[in-house]
């Protein structure tokens, strides 16, 4: 049995490869997958889902562009990186701000829709402020 | 590239009623096409012009460059068609039904049609009338795969299914796409059927083609746009309004645009395929979108 299994979710609006490299960045990054453990393969992914064929490959497709994933012919497709990201140190320290920050934000009277909104709106701002840079 | 079908003028009158008319688009080879468009658009004229069931009042189509009814033969080979609501022999037992297929077809591979049924646990023995609904669905579908087509196409074919019944179909039909490599054309009203198995669509409305497009530029080629109501209509600079909706004092809209929106009021979102496919059978002026070039992006296998 392959290590993951992956899910859809119809109403997300993401696109249905998008989903399928997202969950395979967030097992990596989770440690659900590591370096040499297979992916599903394509048939099992369609099995699976009752999604188009040509979706899988190309999520697999972009993971290997990514570097993370190798398709080794007539095997399958493989882990061989986890993408670089903040330290377990790092990401330590950013969480404990990040709740230190929502506890503030809670404190101002923000509920959790409003922080949504905020982080979107910020997001968006410093997206935007890079692409003029 | 070959192309699966590649319509040019096409039309097709029923006494003075254009049923189809002026369709003119290309089916790569390889692809998933949904069909969709509210009912009496032209969904299924398409589709039976495609078999060569019909013939053509105007212009031609196609299927891998063959005429389907100069040369009926050649085309029909390649191509599998599953019509509405699965029309099987009532009488007729499945082992008969199979032995009908085997008999009436030139490619005829009957140890996949028998390991897929079984694999299905339907019986060989009962009469197709007996058989539920999702049961002969699946008869109908592992006759037209039997066929080892090169196209197969389905009208309708999930609508009478319950939704269990509509996923292991879908399923079904995924796998032989996964191990066939076959392209498929489907006409569907379940817009979410549609995004989880088609790359490309094909929008019709009264008989013309509104949008034909692969799915993923489709969608990267829209944005909705949220931002304060403006005096003076909707143009938006760098894009076309596909949809627009007013509150007194924010506007939402639905775009087609080939690069960013530079006007900072508007907060953008990309679209589901969904809620754009929804657009554009609301707004069926939305004008016929060109073929865009389909050349590196998601290519077939």
């Amino acid at each position: 049995m392959a290590a993951i299994a992956f899910r859809l979710d119809g109403r997300s609006g993401v696109p249905t490869y998008r989903q399928l490299t997202r969950q395979v960045h967030r097992a990596l990054r989770l440690g659900v997958l590591e370096r040499g453990d297979q992916l599903p393969t394509a048939r099992e992914v369609v099995e699976a889902l009752a999604i188009n064929p040509n979706t899988v490959l190309r999520a697999y497709r972009d993971l290997e562009q990514q570097g993370l994933v190798q398709s080794r012919p007539g095997q399958g497709t493989f882990v061989v990186d986890v993408p670089p990201g903040p330290s377990l140190g790092d990401r330590q320290a950013l969480r404990r701000g990040l709740e230190r920050w929502v506890r503030d934000a809670r404190r101002a009277g923000l509920d959790d829709e409003g922080i949504d909104t905020l982080v979107d709106v910020t997001l968006r701002d410093l997206a935007s402020e890079e692409e003029i840079a | 590239m070959t192309a699966a079908i590649e319509s040019t003028g096409l039309g097709r009158r029923y006494g003075r009623q254009w049923a189809l008319r002026d369709c003119t688009l290309r089916i790569p080879a390889g692809r998933i096409a949904g069909l969709v468009g509210p009912n009496g658009a032209g969904k299924t004229t398409l589709l039976h012009l495609a078999i060569g069931l019909l013939e053509p009042s105007a212009g031609s189509i196609e299927v891998f460059g063959i005429s389907p009814r100069r040369n009926s033969k050649e085309v029909l080979a390649k191509v599998g068609f599953v019509a509405q609501d699965h029309p099987l022999y009532r009488g007729f037992r499945v082992d008969e039904t199979l032995e009908l297929g085997r008999r009436l077809n030139t490619t005829w591979d009957d140890d996949v049609a028998r390991s897929r049924l079984a694999r299905l646990g339907i019986p060989m023995s009962k009469r197709c009338g007996d058989l539920s609904g999702g049961q002969r669905a699946q008869v109908a579908l592992c006759l037209a795969l039997a066929k080892r087509p090169q196209l197969l196409m389905l009208d309708e074919p999930v609508s009478s299914l319950d939704p269990l019944a509509r996923r292991e179909f879908l399923q079904e039909l995924m796998t032989a796409v996964a191990d066939t490599g076959c392209t498929v054309l489907l006409s569907s009203h379940v817009l979410a059927d549609v995004e989880r198995v088609c790359d490309h669509l094909v929008i019709l409305s009264n008989g013309s083609v509104q949008v034909a497009s692969g799915i993923e530029e489709l969608v990267s080629g829209h944005r909705l746009l949220v931002g304060p109501r403006r005096t003076g209509g909707d143009a938006v600079a760098g894009a076309e309004v596909v949809q627009a909706t007013h509150g007194e004092r924010e506007s939402t809209l639905i775009v087609r645009t080939s690069g960013r929106i530079l006007d900072p009021a508007w907060e953008q979102h990309e679209i589901g395929l969904e809620d754009l496919v929804l657009a554009y059978l609301r707004n069926t002026g939305a004008g016929t979108m060109p073929e865009p070039e389909l050349a590196g992006a998601g290519e077939p296998r």
